[in-house]
C-alpha cells in the first residue's frame, strides 16, 4: 500500500545506518505557561511519508511551527542532513528548503493564482529582493508548469484564489511547496473543511508525491488519513511523544484509543 | 472581450471612474461653464494636495491600515520649514527637514501600531491630536511669516492656470502605481493587506512593509503640506484641519478597501477629482455650499455600494463561464 520498493529499500538501508534526513532532539516550546512540547524528538528519514497523530491540542501544530520558522523552539536542536541549524523566520526554514502546507489556508484570496505561488519569493527580471522588478511572464509559465504538475485543473493562473473551492487551494499550496523543489514537505491538517471528495484528492496528491520520493510530514488527527499513507506514525499527545510505530504494527482502533 | 470587460470590472476603481463619467455629464448639464478648459484648470490647481494625502492614505489601506494623522503632519512639516527659514536655513535643508518629522511621525505610528500593537485607528487618532499640538507648540502660538522674496516657482509656479505641483503630483502617482502593481515589493503590500499571516508566514517581513507604508503615507502628507505653504505663501498651525478625512473619503471612493488588500493610485487620484469636481459644481451653480459634505457623504456610500455590486457582478460573471 504504501511506497514503490527501491524507496522501501532505501529507506531500510536509511534506517540501519541512522541517517536521518530531519533530526529534532529534546524540543520544548512554552506558550506563557503552556508547555507544548515537552522534550520531543523527532526524526524523518529521506523519502519517508510520516503520519503525525494527536487529539487537537497535542502539540502537533507547534511542533510544525518551530520547523517551519513560525516560533522558535525554547530549549533543544534541530539537524537537517546532520548539521546543526537555526530555524528562527520562516524565511530561514523555506532556505533551508522545509515547505509548510499550513492548517488555515496561508493565500491572499484576493490575489491570483500565480501571485500566490510566488508570494514572497516573486521571480525578479532585474534587482535585488525587495527592489525588484516582477517577471511575470515567467512567473505564470512556472505556475501553469507547477499547476499541472500536481494534475490540478484551474483554467487560468489569473483567477483570483478566492473564486477556488478549499480543495482547490489545497492544490494551489501543494503546488506551491513543490515548485519550490522543497527536501521536507509540511502539511498540517490539510484535509480539514475538506469534502470527501476534496479529502481524497489531497490524500492522491500526498501519494503521487511520495512515490516521487518526496519526503512528506502528514498531520491529522483522523486516522483513517493517516493510516494508509504513511511509511511510519508518530502519535503525540499533551505535548510528547507518545509513540512511534510502523502502520502495520498497530490498527486503528489501537492507535485511537492511545491518543485520546 | 467578456474578460477585458471582467477585468476592468474587478479594477478597485471602476466604480469610481463610473462615477466620473456620470459627474461630468450631470454637472455640464447643471453649468455650462463647467465643461471648459479654463475650468479644468481651476479644478487641478488645489488637487495635488489632497491627491497626494489621498494616495498615502490609499498605499497604507492597502497594507491593512489606516492613519487619521495626516491633516496635522500636513501642518507640522512645513511648520518646521518655514521656523529653519526663518533661521536663514537653505530652503533644501528647511524642507527636509520638514519631511523628516514627518517621517519620524511616520515611525512613531508605525511603533504604536505594530510593536506596542494598539489598533491603528487608536493610534493615529492619538498622533492626529499630538501633532496637531505640536506644530502650533513650536509655532510659539504666533505663526512665522513665510518669506515673501523665496523663489516657489519650481514647485508651485503657474503655468497658465495650472500650478507646477501637478507635475509632482503626477510624477510620484506614477511612480507608486508602478512600484505597487511592477515590483516585489508593491507585491508584497497587497499580501500583507490581503492576509497578514499568510504573508508572514511565506516569508515576508510584514512588520517592515507595513511600517514602510506608515512612513510614505506620513512624507507625502508633510510634502502636500510644504506644497500648500508655497502656494499661499503662509503657514497657520490649524491648516489640513480635517483634510485626514476628505482624504479617507477620496481613498475609500477610490475602491481602497477598509479590510486592507484592494486599492489603487488611479482610484485615490479619481477620488479626489471626484470632491474637487464637487466643490466647483457648489460654486458655479451657487448652490448653498453647506451642500458640500451632503455630497462627499452620499458618494461614499454609494461609491462603496456600487463597488461591491460590480464586483459581486463580476463573480457572477465567471460562474456563468464555467456552466
Ligand atoms: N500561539 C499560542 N499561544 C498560546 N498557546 C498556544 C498557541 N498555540 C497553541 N497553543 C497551545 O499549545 C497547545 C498545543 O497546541 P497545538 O500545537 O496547536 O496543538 P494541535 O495542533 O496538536 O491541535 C494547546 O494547549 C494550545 O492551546
Ligand atoms: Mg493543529
Amino acid at each position: 500500500m504504501s511506497t514503490t520498493g527501491p524507496t522501501e529499500q532505501s529507506q531500510s538501508a536509511n534506517a540501519q545506518s541512522g541517517d536521518y534526513l530531519l533530526r529534532c532532539v529534546g524540543l520544548h516550546k512554552w506558550y506563557g505557561s503552556v508547555h507544548a512540547l515537552r522534550n520531543v524528538d523527532f526524526n524523518v528519514r529521506a523519502g519517508e511519508v510520516v503520519g503525525l497523530v494527536g487529539d487537537n491540542g497535542a502539540g502537533k501544530s507547534t511542533l510544525i511551527k518551530v520547523l517551519s520558522g513560525v516560533h522558535k523552539q525554547d530549549k533543544g536542536d534541530i539537524f537537517l542532513e546532520g548539521r546543526k541549524v537555526v530555524i528562527d523566520r520562516p524565511r530561514a526554514a523555506m532556505q533551508l528548503g522545509i515547505e509548510t502546507i499550513y492548517q488555515y489556508t496561508a493565500m491572499i484570496p484576493e490575489m491570483s493564482i500565480l501571485r500566490n505561488i510566488f508570494i514572497g519569493r516573486e521571480l525578479r527580471k532585474a534587482g535585488p529582493r525587495g527592489f525588484g522588478w516582477l517577471d511575470r511572464k515567467r512567473m505564470a509559465s512556472e505556475a501553469v508548469a507547477s499547476i499541472a504538475e500536481v494534475g490540478l485543473d484551474l483554467e487560468s493562473p489569473h483567477r483570483p484564489v478566492k473564486e477556488l473551492s478549499g480543495g482547490q487551494r489545497q492544490g494551489v499550496a501543494i503546488a506551491r511547496a513543490m515548485h519550490f523543489q522543497s527536501k521536507i514537505l509540511i502539511l498540517d491538517e490539510p484535509t480539514n473543511h475538506l469534502s470527501v471528495k476534496e479529502t481524497n484528492k489531497v490524500l492522491d496528491h500526498v501519494r503521487t508525491l511520495s512515490e516521487q520520493g518526496v519526503t512528506c510530514i502528514f498531520i491529522s488527527h483522523n486516522l483513517h488519513h493517516i493510516h494508509p499513507i504513511s511509511d511510519r506514525i508518530v502519535a503525540m499527545a499533551r505535548g510528547e511523544k507518545i509513540a512511534d510505530i510502523h502502520p502495520d504494527d498497530t490498527n486503528i482502533d489501537d492507535l485511537n484509543k492511545m491518543i485520546s | 472581450m467578456r474578460s477585458v470587460l471582467k477585468n476592468l470590472m474587478t479594477r478597485p476603481e471602476v466604480s469610481a471612474l463610473a462615477m466620473l463619467v456620470l459627474m461630468v455629464v450631470v454637472f455640464s448639464l447643471i453649468s455650462d461653464r463647467f465643461l471648459t478648459l479654463n475650468n479644468f484648470m481651476i479644478v487641478l490647481q488645489p488637487m495635488p494636495e489632497i491627491a497626494l494625502l489621498a494616495i498615502g492614505v490609499t498605499v497604507l489601506m492597502i497594507a491593512g491600515e489606516f492613519d487619521l494623522s495626516v491633516g496635522s503632519v500636513f501642518a507640522l512639516s512645513p511648520m518646521v520649514m518655514v521656523l529653519l527659514l526663518a533661521q536663514d536655513v537653505p530652503v533644501s535643508l528647511a524642507i527636509a527637514a520638514g519631511l523628516l518629522a514627518a517621517l519620524l511621525v511616520g515611525l512613531a505610528n508605525a511603533g504604536m501600531t505594530l510593536k506596542i500593537g494598539l489598533p491603528s485607528f487608536i493610534a493615529t487618532l492619538g498622533a492626529l491630536f499630538m501633532v496637531r499640538s505640536l506644530a502650533i507648540v513650536i509655532s510659539g502660538g504666533f505663526p512665522p511669516a513665510f518669506p515673501r522674496d523665496m523663489d516657489t516657482s519650481w514647485l508651485v509656479g503657474r503655468i497658465d492656470l495650472l500650478r507646477a505641483s501637478i507635475f509632482y503630483l503626477l510624477g510620484i502617482a506614477v511612480i507608486i502605481a508602478v512600484w505597487l502593481r511592477k515590483t516585489d515589493f508593491g507585491s508584497w503590500i497587497f499580501a500583507t493587506g490581503g492576509n497578514t499571516q499568510a504573508a508572514r508566514d511565506m516569508g515576508i517581513n510584514t512588520t517592515m512593509v507595513k511600517t514602510t507604508c506608515f512612513c510614505i503615507c506620513s512624507v507625502l502628507a508633510g510634502f502636500a503640506g510644504i506644497i500648500l505653504a508655497f502656494r499661499i505663501k503662509a503657514i497657520v498651525p490649524s491648516m489640513g484641519t480635517g483634510f485626514e478625512l476628505q482624504a479617507i473619503a477620496a481613498a475609500v471612493i477610490g475602491g481602497a478597501a477598509l479590510a486592507g488588500g484592494i486599492g489603487s493610485v488611479a482610484g485615490a487620484i479619481i477620488g479626489a477629482l471626484l470632491i474637487a469636481f464637487i466643490e466647483n459644481i457648489i460654486i458655479l451653480a451657487r448652490i448653498d455650499a453647506n451642500w458640500f459634505k451632503f455630497a462627499v457623504g452620499a458618494m461614499i456610500v454609494i461609491s462603496v455600494a456600487l463597488n461591491t455590486w460590480i464586483r459581486r457582478t463580476a463573480e457572477r460573471m465567471r460562474l456563468g463561464d464555467d456552466q
